[in-house]
């Protein structure tokens, strides 16, 4: 194990700064064991490259398009062989105090080579990223959900998700295509999407977007109740007598 | 961060802090002062004269009516006469503000001699009790600026400051580090790039300059940005019928490309069109720079709204309101249009009136243009600040 050389992915969307960063890890090199497996543009693309080629640390920028560093390390921990995150950024940001506070492991851009090797040194006792931990990370909305499928890692984007179900132990996600299972808390979920969905019951988040409108249903008991209609699905989806006042406001919002 | 520290900013403090200004007599706050204060006064008076509590309130009652119709004529001319007045020396400026208080005590004591006998005292006492309040409120006016004035050159300071992100220093050189060992011609090309760049970004930068330079200099940004951004950063030049002697504020254009890059090009994977259009057209150079810009709820606002008042600002300070500057979000883009007068330096023996600055350098030449049709002329910085 102390033999096997440091397996090492580099993410950065800038090709110079990536090009440096293997600059640097080939200096490395001779202090030691290390080999660079893979280069991505994006934690979308470094997500990929975890499920082919097993990685022990991922040295990745923190401000990326399409997914940020911190999104990254989060949908990391679902790969089976769960590497390592060094975070890298090219401005000492007030936002990084809480990347210490939490024992998060960051590079400032430019890097030494002294530093990256203490930083590599340290790797194999480094605590492991959790959920908790990332959560305590000033960190934007994830662009995307991350569930597993026949031991892969499948990115749902966020954009295309119509509705969150609680059902048991699972939250089923739904896009216009299919249904995904989710394991997480619709809570968490509510708190970190609340702009893009609307809670219209106990166990169901609606996206806005796909809100087409209400729909009074009176059953057999003769008690009535509101229903959301959907863009693109055919079903429609209970409003809780706890959460009508959603009709309302989304009401006015689609006739203004 | 360290620009902070630059011979630019320093003289920004000492420009504002220095010379006393009146108040600004248009200002809601400056007229509750002057009201307050007068009828505070007021009511010591009444207490003084008034022995018996039970009487007070009528002597109050008096003293502050009498006060009234004057006061507020006095402040009426004022706000009327506020945008002259704050043309002219602070010393010229309080005596007509003392004229003002004067007259207007003058004219409503004929006035209450002839309807109000009870009001009505003698000419010289309250002729010299408007002349106290006046000099006792400009006085305290002044102390007021004086003790303000750090915290505003502070705000100034801090917009400044946010004209080059940190974020770019580091970004550029780290750039320039990656092509050290691989390519490095192309990294002594950058850090020349760089340190035009930055020894622009330090200077003193109150002097107007001719266009032609800030294009360069936004030039040598871009390619420093293109180093680290690739093919992702597309520049659309169209700059063939600019002026080029034009004169500009500096760094009128560099922090809005900064911004364009920003917010334009690093948040998307795929290329992106930065477009810079600067014509002539009617006497006037127009600039137009538009970048991809996709809304993803307002993260990154804050910047770009402080550079564009902050810009907005010194072509105001340069060009009054002959220049403007417009910026509007399209379905996908974002476009900014920077309108200014076209003038250009007058040859150095020309006859005009050279207003120079404590470091030697010529500010500006009160001076015509050559071109007889173009008769505006540039103003020198101190007197636009008023």
């Amino acid at each position: 194990m102390a033999d096997a050389p440091l397996r090492v992915l580099i993410v950065d969307d800038e090709a110079p700064a990536r090009r440096r960063l293997r600059e640097l890890l080939d200096d490395c090199a001779t202090a030691l064991p290390l080999a660079v497996v893979g280069e991505a543009q994006s934690g979308r693309e470094a997500v990929e490259l975890l499920q082919s080629v097993p990685v022990d640390l991922v040295l990745t920028d923190i401000h990326m398009p399409d997914m940020d560093g911190l999104e990254l390390a989060r949908h990391a921990l679902k790969v089976p062989h769960t590497p390592c995150v060094v975070f890298t950024t090219a401005f000492h940001e007030h936002a990084l105090q809480a990347f210490e506070v939490n024992a998060v492991d960051y590079l400032v851009k430019p890097v030494r080579v002294q530093r990256l090797l203490a930083a590599l040194q340290k790797v194999p006792k480094l605590r492991p990223l959790t959920n908790e931990r990332l959560a305590e990370l000033p960190s934007s909305a994830r662009r995307f959900l991350s569930v597993t499928e026949r031991s892969r890692v499948v990115l749902v984007p966020v954009e295309d998700v119509i509705y969150l179900k609680a059902e048991l132990k699972y939250i089923t996600v739904r896009t216009a295509q299919r249904e995904h299972l989710l394991e997480e808390s619709l809570t968490r979920l509510e708190q970190e999407f609340g702009n893009r969905f609307v809670r219209v019951h106990r166990n169901c988040l609606v996206a806005r977007d796909y809100i087409r409108g209400f729909e009074r249903v009176v059953n057999d008991d003769g008690d009535a109740h509101w229903e959301v209609l959907l863009h693109t699905l055919p079903e429609t989806l209970p409003v809780s007598r706890r959460q009508q006042f959603v009709v309302r406001e989304i009401g006015r919002e689609v006739a203004a | 961060m360290m620009l902070a520290y630059g011979p630019g900013m320093r003289s920004i403090i000492r420009h504002s802090g220095d010379a006393p200004a009146l108040p600004d007599l248009r200002n809601l706050g400056t007229t509750l002062r002057i009201l307050l204060a007068v009828n505070g006064a007021a009511v010591v008076a009444a207490l003084v004269r008034e022995p018996r509590w039970e009487a007070l309130p009528a002597a109050i009652v008096s003293t502050a009516g009498a006060l009234q119709p004057p006061l507020l004529l006095s402040l009426a001319v004022l706000w009327l006469a506020a945008p002259w007045l704050a043309r002219q020396p602070y010393r010229a400026g309080a005596v007509v503000v003392a004229g003002v208080a004067v007259a207007s005590t003058v004219a409503f004591h004929a006035l209450y001699s002839g309807f109000a006998p009870e009001w009505s005292g003698s000419l010289g006492r309250d002729v010299v009790l408007a002349l106290a309040a006046v000099a006792a409120l400009l006085y305290y006016f002044r102390l007021r600026a004086k003790a303000l004035s750090p915290a505003i050159a502070e705000a100034r300071l801090q917009a400044l400051q946010a004209r080059i992100r940190p974020h770019f220093l580091f970004n550029a050189i780290n750039g320039v580090l990656s092509l050290v060992r691989s390519d490095p011609r192309r990294a002594e090309d950058a850090l020349h790039d760089m340190a035009d760049l930055f020894r622009v970004l330090m200077r003193d930068n109150r002097d107007l300059a001719p266009l032609a330079d800030e294009v360069e200099l936004c030039r040598q940004y871009l390619d420093l940005e293109k180093l680290r951004l690739g093919e992702r950063l597309v520049v659309d030049w169209n700059v063939k019928s600019m002026p080029e002697d034009a004169l500009a504020p500096p760094l009128v254009l560099q922090p809005l490309l900064e911004n364009a890059v920003y917010h334009g090009i690093e948040p998307s994977t795929t290329p992106g069109i930065i477009s810079v259009n600067i014509f002539l057209s009617k006497g006037e150079v127009h600039a137009i720079l538009r970048n991809p810009y996709r809304d993803d709820g307002g993260r990154h606002h804050r910047g770009n709204r402080m550079a564009i008042a902050n810009i907005r600002e010194r072509l105001a300070l340069h060009f009054d309101a002959e220049a403007s500057l417009e910026s509007r979000t399209l379905r996908d883009s974002y476009e900014v249009h920077i309108r200014m007068p076209y003038r250009t330096v007058a040859p150095p023996k020309a006859a005009g009136e050279a207003r120079v600055h404590p470091a030697g350098n010529v500010v500006a030449l009160d001076q015509e243009r050559a071109k007889p049709r173009n008769r505006t002329a540039l103003r020198p910085l101190e007197a636009a600040r008023g």
